[in-house]
């Protein structure tokens, strides 16, 4: 499956990470095509096309109000949750072509093949082995081994497990706000997901914290898609290998990071990333 | 000196002024809690004073006399107590589960909002209104007799709305956070609601049940209203028999009495030595609701120790 609605070319050379190899061709994981959407009678996103590239990172940045958390969350349907909203266009993911907005694509399809990570750290108010647990649970998954396993490789991953694997059973809520964005991260990665959504994952960190959970995209984004919101532009610049900009609910520009920082196609976004507003 | 005309010297006496506002407020405030208190601690200590040394194994273990020496209230507590069980059988899950219903799942529209104005009213109803409502339906329509079950069923009734107001106010402070949470990961809404929500809720829900059931053990005048007995020297079956099954629940069909109604029958007699066992009914009637309190404040602490 190649993407249905086509890539940038990429810049020559991905200077980003040299020492991996890339697959010649970059797949789409999903194609947004011609995404609307309404909070009740409210349009807050027009007609938006893109497709988000698997196995890399894509950032969408833009200013507040700009409508970027809210495409993300019609990725998994979160906007079905409350009343009065209503989808235009398709979402497909791939590679079996399914619609995620479809008005016969039941909102768990989507939700179980695809991960968050919310803005604030939101863990349960249960155990941080419960918290990893919680997707598999969910699944229906009961075997014990199983779960041991897949928590510890979900903390792993989230670099989490050297600092709680000593105390799995301890509330989540005795973490810091850094540990429990990773603990969310950890959780979303347990049931294996196939597209990862950060929605502005370290607008509520520290500095420090903030290096750890991006240093944590860089390790992830080998292995998972992931789509990320951020306010901040070296932070997009820093992690994604696509970026998309986003001024009053429309798509203005998509393409490699790279170019979207270095030489922008439109001025709206040379003036946003030069500082001139948002 | 002031350039832009505004007061500059004022921000010292505005200070003092707003010190001696909160200091006169908190003088009125300590001074109306001391006289509520102090009134309330009265009352209590009047009555243990009056009622403590009448209470011992006798008075819990004996049927009711005409001679206040030998008068005890062996069957007002046994049957305030299975009333309690009955009320808190009927109106937990009922009271849980219409909350939940009109919190999470019912659909915005004309019908739910009639529903939620009742239930809202409902708690303001005077309670003998549900005696005769009870005496109507239950007594006399479904031929239930006046027993202990019909007295569970009037108390869950008009505890009914206390629950259900409680659950509603936990579920929905929640932060959202934790519902989309639990959605994002694949949860459908009962996993949402039965993993999530309620563990979440169980303080603020635990805290409706506490305040609802101190309510029902020290209700009166429905139970009168569908002739609970004022005099009783028998006690209903037992819940657990000696034969298999070994539960037994003929005790729901037996006729009753209940603290309260045996204080007001033993306070409505001339000689001063029954208003003294109204007294000592009266702390045992204290105790019970204070030990109904404390497990549910238990439980809630426990309850609250994950939640950090």
């Amino acid at each position: 499956m190649t993407l249905a609605a086509p890539l940038p070319a990429e810049p020559a050379p991905p200077s980003a990470r040299p020492d991996e190899a890339r697959p010649a061709e970059i797949r789409a994981k999903a194609a947004v095509e011609d995404l609307s959407f309404w909070y009740g009678p409210k349009q807050v996103l027009f007609s938006i096309s893109m497709p988000v590239a698997e196995g890399c990172v894509t950032a969408l940045i833009g200013p507040s109000g700009c409508g970027k958390s809210t495409f993300l969350r019609c990725f998994n349907r979160m906007h079905d949750l409350y009343p009065g909203n209503r989808y235009a266009g398709r979402i497909l993911l791939e590679p079996e072509g399914i619609d995620i907005i479809g008005p016969k694509t039941d909102p768990m399809v989507p939700r179980m093949r695809i991960g968050m990570v919310f803005q604030k750290p939101n863990p349960f108010p249960k155990s941080i082995y419960e918290n990893v647990a919680a997707g598999l649970r969910i699944r229906g998954v009961r075997s014990r081994t199983v779960l041991d396993a897949q928590v510890e490789k979900s903390l792993r991953r989230a670099a989490l497990w050297e600092e709680v694997k000593d105390r799995l059973h301890a509330s989540a809520h005795t973490l810091s706000g850094g540990q429990q964005q990773r603990l969310c991260i950890a959780r979303a990665l347990a049931p294996e997901p196939e597209l990862l959504l950060l929605d502005e994952p370290t607008s509520a960190l520290d500095p420090i914290a903030t290096a750890h959970i991006e240093e944590l995209i860089d390790e992830l984004s080998r292995r998972y898609t992931i789509v990320v919101v951020t306010h901040n532009m070296q932070q997009a610049a820093r992690i994604s290998r696509f970026t998309a900009f986003f001024h009053l609910g429309r798509l203005i520009e998509f393409g490699p990071t790279e170019e979207v920082f270095t030489r922008p196609r439109e001025t709206m976004t040379q003036d946003y990333i030069t500082g001139r507003f948002g | 000196m002031s350039e832009t005309g505004l007061p500059t010297t004022d921000g010292r006496r505005l200070i003092a002024a707003a010190r001696r506002r909160d200091l006169l407020f908190a003088g009125i405030g300590l001074a109306v809690l001391f006289v509520a208190t102090a009134v309330l601690l009265a009352l209590v200590l009047d009555l243990v004073l009056t009622g403590a040394p009448h209470i011992d194994l006798d008075f819990l273990t004996s049927y009711p006399s005409r001679r206040a020496s030998r008068a005890g209230i062996l069957p007002a507590w046994v049957g305030s107590a299975l009333v309690m069980l009955v009320t808190a059988a009927l109106a937990i899950p009922f009271g849980i589960a219409a909350g939940l219903y009109l919190e999470e799942y019912a659909p915005r529209n004309r019908v739910t909002d009639v529903i939620e104005i009742n239930i809202t009213n409902l708690a303001g109803v005077p309670s003998i209104i549900y005696g005769l409502l009870a005496l109507g339906v239950f007594v006399y329509g479904f031929r239930l007799g006046e027993t202990i079950l019909v007295a569970g069923m009037v108390l869950a009734l008009l505890v009914l709305p206390v629950i259900v107001v409680a659950t509603r106010e936990a579920l929905r402070s929640i932060p959202r956070e934790v519902r989309e949470a639990a959605f994002a990961l694949g949860a459908d809404k009962w996993q949402t609601v039965s993993m999530y929500l309620l563990p979440a809720a169980r303080p603020g829900i635990l805290t409706g049940i506490i305040v609802a059931l101190a309510r029902a053990i020290g209700e009166t005048a429905p139970l009168v209203t569908i002739g609970a007995l004022t005099f009783i020297a028998f006690l209903p079956p037992p819940p657990i028999t000696a034969q298999p099954p070994f539960v037994s629940f003929e005790w729901l069909g037996s006729p009753f009495t209940v603290l309260p109604i045996q204080m007001f029958n033993w306070i409505s007699r001339p000689q001063a030595a029954f208003h003294e066992l109204a007294a000592a009914a009266g702390v045992v009637l204290l105790v019970m609701t204070l030990a109904m309190n404390g497990l549910a404040i238990y439980i809630r602490y426990r309850a609250r120790r994950l939640l950090g």
